[in-house]
């Protein structure tokens, strides 16, 4: 296949020495491997999330994801602009949505681009990594390049929200996404059936100012793959992973429990097995090791 | 008083109503909404709302201004958009939550210790101010929002998490000094200005 | 019975019958037992081959009676389907070979069944014969409709549509119905977001342009008499004058009343004039048309409430306890006649559970909701007048707080209130020969069963919501409309348009003497023995549709037209007077008795299951194709209903030596599946009396067992059948066997 390129949008936790920085290592050496060229926005700002809405309004969180937008049309016009964090694929993409559906909006939106001397049309689609693997390569595609299968691994696909709602991965279910499961099996791994957490929340942005309830829910998201037999749990977003890794010791000392579960990315799992070294699939970025990758990729 | 007695007169006749589909993000679809609850159920914070989101359209609808800007609850939001999802009538629920927790922010009206509310400024503080979030500055003005004191604690708790994120390199004591942002800062401040500017005036319209 | 008989019997061996059974001795027993004149065996019966070996035997042999002993009656009816030959079938397939164990051991018991089901059905011919139909049948192709509202004018026009003249009876001066008092009506055409133009003129214009349409405005029906095809009404204006005309069919769509509100204290009604109905609120906007609406004082309205399920939905003494169904709907639309006027308006919808039916309601339901009406899940307790204005006091059923809002205006949902007529259960009948009108009365029938139709539930005339809309318990007469149960205007419209293609059929059938439904095309009618008949008038009782009538000596006389040929009457009859050409207390009662019965001592019991072709039946046969076992000792019987079983056949059955007795009907009481309505009711009751006769003989009462089965109940009709043969086991057998 020939190589294919894309406006990228990396956000603000994949920037170096920041929490995702580690999914950032494992995307460019899947990138590598598939030949997919990402062309950074430049100058790019933060999308807000979905927890800017206290201070900033409508059109001022619009305007932050429309200035993203109207950079990528300047500089990488004709490419669709790709994100790998779920939340600035989201807030950009919601925003897309809005000023296309809203004329009202879209002029609000770009008198005050203007006051930055810039102008947004809203013409390029925004997509998730994700999409860009399974509809513009396939899984089989994906399967062709696994070097080292990652056999004897039982691995759990959390889904979790903002990847799948409102929007979700073409063809996907709500209540059951299969394609982290497909992408598992794909790399010669084993997915958890009938992972019923499968979709619950982490508590997002709120295990920040709610740690105590979000970690509650954290803990059945972690329990729930190990009654499914999970070593590993795989994760597309990345306040996901660091809210399902990062609590662990947490909720141990509150629930007496004994959770020592690594949570990858995605891309983790497929630069592991196209052949790369750990340090490349940003192995050494996990919190709690994820020794049986690190086995493989030694190899 | 005369306040209250001007909202008792005014029950069920939707002048909250139109407060709300004028000023809020995705007001006009609080009278969308045909009760069936199905968006409490649906919620991971289901329990901790006072006042569960078909309950605040009912409230909406009932003209309970005070009590629902003063609330508690749209703070709840996850954002997980299982009750969009899940609503037989597309309601876009998150976004209104949104809304109504900026609203009420926005008015003064909002519980001033709700710790998501204190998170949430913060972190757009943090972002407007170079444009990135500073995850760094972030999480230790995270740490001493109760106070100093409360902070220590807090960071004491936390600490063997940070030094746990930083021997992964995923956190950095450097970003404390400088660390990422945008370069056009200035472009991206008149477009922020500009649009707060663009809702101030809506708003100051609606209620002239 | 002149004709000779000559009766024919094939066996087929297909499907595994011949692996399964000696077919050979099957022959046997066809001849030397039961007296076929002409038996033979066939490897396929019902493929082509074997069809035309029937049918040769048929042409050249003279056989007029054919026994098919092959598969379940009601397999390959298209196959064994033969010309002017009266056919009986033995079920050797699902009622034989696919309920039994295919083991040595059972091998003895499955032959003896299969010979039973043999003699039967050969003996069964011998007690049958061909229906000769009514020959007295007319042909009118006129139709009364009775009630000139929506519904009414619709079937008017459909029928006229379809080429049949009509004449609608209306009791006021103008033809409209309550919608004529509708300033609009709910939207029935997408994107069903506004009220629309009531279309009652366009029906009145079209009705007047037909000229196969004729109107009797100020009349009243003062008698129908007669039967489908031949009724006679006489229709009185009035001023007095009576004109007596023929119809093949009618149609009754006399509507509804609004439910009085001022039985409702609480809401206000009566106290204070701004608190309206539904039907005076559209009265109002009518009449403004157009203009905005006032309050009785003369003020502009700024604010309405709507209340609904007043006095509805609710089981306190002298409510309806039933949902209108087009309350909400009407709310909406009034609300939106506000709002549409002036969005400032505020509109109030106060309900418990919002329902709008139709394939429009969820859209009208947004619209309103898009247009501002602000809909309140709530109970209102009390609407008190205050200063000027209402205050309605409610339970806000979200919030879960007493509140209370101040309106202008307060509409009061209350609901629809069949005009039904009389009820025939409640007022006295006139003695046979004599007639008297009675004004309150919609038909007038001189039926001796009562002179308008049954009511099914709530006051509204139908025979099953579900099952068979339309089909009154009198053929012939289909209500239609709010008569016939709750509906708002688009469900009056299509409706009716049924109610019109039903009466159709009944005319149309009625030339033919063919029942119209369930039975469609069924040319046989019950005939009674005068001479036997003691006149004790149970069939005229029993029967579910009212179609006998007695003379001046109390002698039975049947209306064949408005029969339905479940043959109640037969099994009501003490005295076996009553009988079908194909079917009779004999060509059941001879059945059972050429049952093969052994000796006690042989360990072999017999059951006789009288089972209803319509539900229990099919359920055996469905056991059977999945398979599930049941007794050997059973012998099946279809019957019609339950309701034709008559009880000799039990006495019969006991004396004969059976040990046990099952009869299968369908479900009975307030929410019946029995195609005959009252059938499987009425063998309950005269069931409960066979307690007697089991005494008389000295035997257990466990011996005979009724059940309600449905056809669903494929477990657990043959689950009857075993549990009978448990019964047996334990009491023991029956001491009669000769």
């Amino acid at each position: 296949m020939s190589k294919k390129e894309y406006s990228f949008y990396p956000g603000c936790s994949s920037q170096k020495a920041a929490s995702a920085s580690n999914y950032q290592t494992s995307v460019n050496s899947m990138c590598d491997v598939l030949d997919i060229q990402l062309n950074e926005i430049p100058d790019w700002n933060c999308c807000s999330a979905s927890i800017g809405y206290a201070g900033g309004g409508e059109l001022p969180r619009l305007a932050l994801s429309a200035r993203n937008m109207a950079l990528s049309e300047q500089a990488h016009a004709g490419q669709d602009i790709v994100a790998t964090c779920a939340a600035c694929w989201l807030a950009t993409r919601e925003t897309k949505e809005r000023l296309l559906h809203d004329e009202a909006l879209m002029k609000e939106t770009n008198e005050a681009l203007a006051a930055g001397g810039l102008k947004v049309e809203a013409n390029q689609d925004i997509r998730h990594m994700v999409e860009v693997l399974i509809e513009d390569f396939g899984y089989d595609e994906l399967g062709k390049h696994v070097q080292k299968p990652l056999e004897g691994i039982k691995i759990a696909g959390y889904v979790g929200c903002q990847t799948n709602r409102p929007f979700g991965i073409a063809g996907e279910s709500f209540e059951n996404p299969k394609y982290l499961d497909k992408l598992v099996e794909t790399l010669g791994a084993e997915p958890v059936e009938n992972y019923d957490k499968k979709v619950s929340c982490c508590g997002g942005a709120l295990a920040f100012s709610e740690p105590e309830k979000s970690q509650a829910l954290i803990k059945d998201i972690i329990e729930s793959a190990y009654d499914g037999g999970a070593e590993m749990i795989v994760t597309p977003c990345p306040v996901c992973q660091l809210n399902v890794e990062a609590y662990q010791d947490n909720i141990n000392a509150k629930y007496k429990t004994k959770f020592s579960m690594p949570v990858v990315y995605y891309s983790q799992l497929m630069s592991v097995a196209y052949g790369k070294s750990g340090k490349e699939a940003g192995l050494d970025g996990q919190l709690i090791a994820a020794k049986k990758l690190e086995d493989i990729a030694g190899k | 008083m005369s306040n209250m007695n001007q909202a008792m007169v005014e029950k069920y006749r939707n002048d909250f109503l139109k407060e709300v589909k004028a000023n809020v993000e995705e007001g006009d679809w609080v009278q969308m909404c045909m009760q069936c609850g199905v968006c409490s159920g649906s919620c991971p914070f289901g329990p901790y709302w006072d006042h569960p989101p078909q309950e605040l359209f009912m409230m909406i609808r009932a003209g309970k201004r005070e009590e629902v800007l003063s609330s508690n609850s749209m703070w709840m939001c996850t954002s997980c958009y299982n009750c969009i999802a899940r609503c037989p009538r597309e309601l876009p629920i998150t976004h209104i939550m949104h809304g109504l927790a900026h609203y009420a922010d926005r008015l003064g009206l909002a519980p001033k210790e709700q710790p998501t509310r204190k998170f949430a400024n913060r972190f757009w503080d943090n972002l407007v101010k170079k444009g990135r979030v500073n995850e760094l500055k972030l999480g230790v003005s995270l740490y001493f929002m109760n106070g100093f004191i409360e902070g220590i604690k807090t960071a004491m708790a936390a600490a063997p998490l940070g030094m746990g994120m930083m021997k992964a390199k995923r956190l950095s004591p450097m970003e404390y000094f400088g660390g990422h942002g945008v370069k056009d800062s200035k472009g991206l401040d008149a477009i922020l200005k500009k649009a707060r500017q663009i809702e101030d005036e809506k708003i100051a319209k609606y209620n002239s | 019975m002149a004709e000779d008989i000559k009766i024919g019997a094939y066996i087929c061996q297909g499907c595994g019958i011949g692996e399964r059974v000696d077919t050979a001795q099957l022959a046997q027993v066809a001849q030397r037992d039961a007296k076929a004149n002409i038996v033979k065996e066939h490897p396929f019966l019902c493929n082509a081959e074997g069809v035309k070996m029937i049918q040769d035997d048929i042409d050249n042999e003279g056989v007029n009676r054919v026994a098919i002993c092959a598969c379940s009656r009601r397999a390959k009816t298209d196959a064994f389907s033969f010309d002017n030959v009266a056919i009986t079938r033995a079920n050797l397939r699902e009622g034989v070979i696919w309920i039994r164990p295919d083991t040595d051991e059972a091998r003895e018991t499955t032959q003896e069944m299969a010979e039973d089901y043999v003699r039967m059905a050969v003996t069964e011919t011998k007690y049958m014969s061909l229906p000769t139909g009514d020959e007295e049948t007319k042909y009118t192709p006129n139709l009364l409709v009775v009630g000139g509202g929506v519904s009414g004018m619709t079937a008017a026009i459909e029928a006229a549509k379809a080429g049949y003249s009509v004449a609608i009876i209306e009791k006021t001066g103008a033809l409209g119905g309550a919608a004529a008092n509708s300033w609009k009506r709910i939207p029935q055409r997408g994107p069903y977001a506004d009220p629309e133009d009531t279309g009652v003129d366009a029906l009145i214009s079209e009705i007047e342009a037909n000229d196969k349409i004729t109107v009797h405005l100020n009349s009243t029906i003062t008698k129908t008499s007669g039967a489908p095809g031949r009724f006679s009404v006489d229709i009185t204006t009035e001023s007095g004058s009576t004109v007596t005309e023929n119809f093949g069919a009618i149609v009754q769509a006399s509507g509804y009343k609004e439910y009085d509100a001022s039985q409702l204290p609480e809401f206000g009604y009566g106290k204070s004039a701004n608190v309206v109905t539904q039907a005076e609120l559209d009265a109002m906007a009518k009449e403004a048309n157009g203009a905005p609406l006032k309050t009785k004082d003369g003020k502009d309205v700024t604010s309405v409430a709507f209340i609904q399920c007043v006095g509805q939905r609710s089981d306190k003494e002298g409510h309806l306890p039933y949902c209108s169904g087009h309350c909400c709907s009407t709310s909406i639309k009034q609300a939106m006649y506000f709002k549409d006027a002036n969005p400032d308006i505020d509109t109030n919808v106060i309900y418990t559970d919002l329902r709008t039916p139709g394939a429009g309601g969820e859209d009208f339901y947004r619209s309103g909701q898009r247009k501002g009406i602000t809909f309140t899940k709530g109970e209102v307790s009390e609407v008190v007048e205050s200063g000027g204005s209402l205050e309605v006091k409610f339970r806000d059923l979200i919030l879960a707080e007493d509140t209370s809002e101040k309106v202008d205006l307060v509409v009061l949902a209350t609901g629809q209130v069949a005009n039904a007529g009389v009820n025939i259960e409640e007022v006295d009948q006139d003695e046979p020969g004599q007639f008297t009108v009675n004004v309150d009365s919609i038909l007038n029938m001189d039926y001796r069963q009562g002179k308008d139709l049954p009511q099914l539930k709530y006051g509204f005339s139908d025979s099953h919501f579900i099952c068979f809309p339309y089909e009154t318990r009198r053929t012939g007469i289909y209500a239609t409309g709010p008569v016939r149960r709750p509906m708002d205007m688009q469900q009056a419209i299509e409706d009716a348009t049924g109610a019109a293609m039903k009466a159709i059929q009944a005319i149309e059938n009625a030339a033919k003497g063919r029942a119209a439904h369930p039975r469609s095309g069924d040319l046989s009618f019950p005939h009674f023995r005068r001479e036997g008949c003691t006149q004790c008038k149970r069939c005229t009782v029993e029967c579910p549709f009212g179609a006998i009538d007695e003379d001046e000596q109390r002698f039975p006389v049947f209306n064949e037209e408005r029969c339905r040929r479940c043959g109640t009457c037969m099994g009501a009859c003490p005295v076996r007077v009553i009988s079908f050409e194909n079917y009779s207390v004999d060509s059941v009662g001879q059945q059972l008795k050429i049952v093969d019965i052994p000796d006690e001592f042989d360990e072999k019991p017999r059951i006789l299951a009288l089972a209803c072709e319509n539900d229990a039946y099919p359920a055996l046969d469905m056991a059977a194709m999945n398979k599930v076992e049941y007794s050997a000792f059973v012998r099946v019987i279809p019957v019609r209903c339950l309701g034709s079983v008559n009880l000799i056949w039990i006495t019969d059955a006991l004396n004969s030596g059976y040990d046990g007795v099952v009869l299968m009907g369908c479900q009975k009481g307030e929410n019946y599946q029995c195609h005959f309505v009252k059938g499987s009711e009425i063998a309950h009751i005269r069931m409960s009396k066979v307690d007697d006769t089991l005494q008389s003989l000295s035997l257990e009462p466990e011996r005979v067992s009724v059940h309600e089965v449905a056809i669903t109940d494929i477990e657990r009709a043959p689950g009857i059948i075993n549990e009978m043969a448990e019964t047996i086991e334990k009491i023991g057998m029956s001491p009669f066997k000769f």
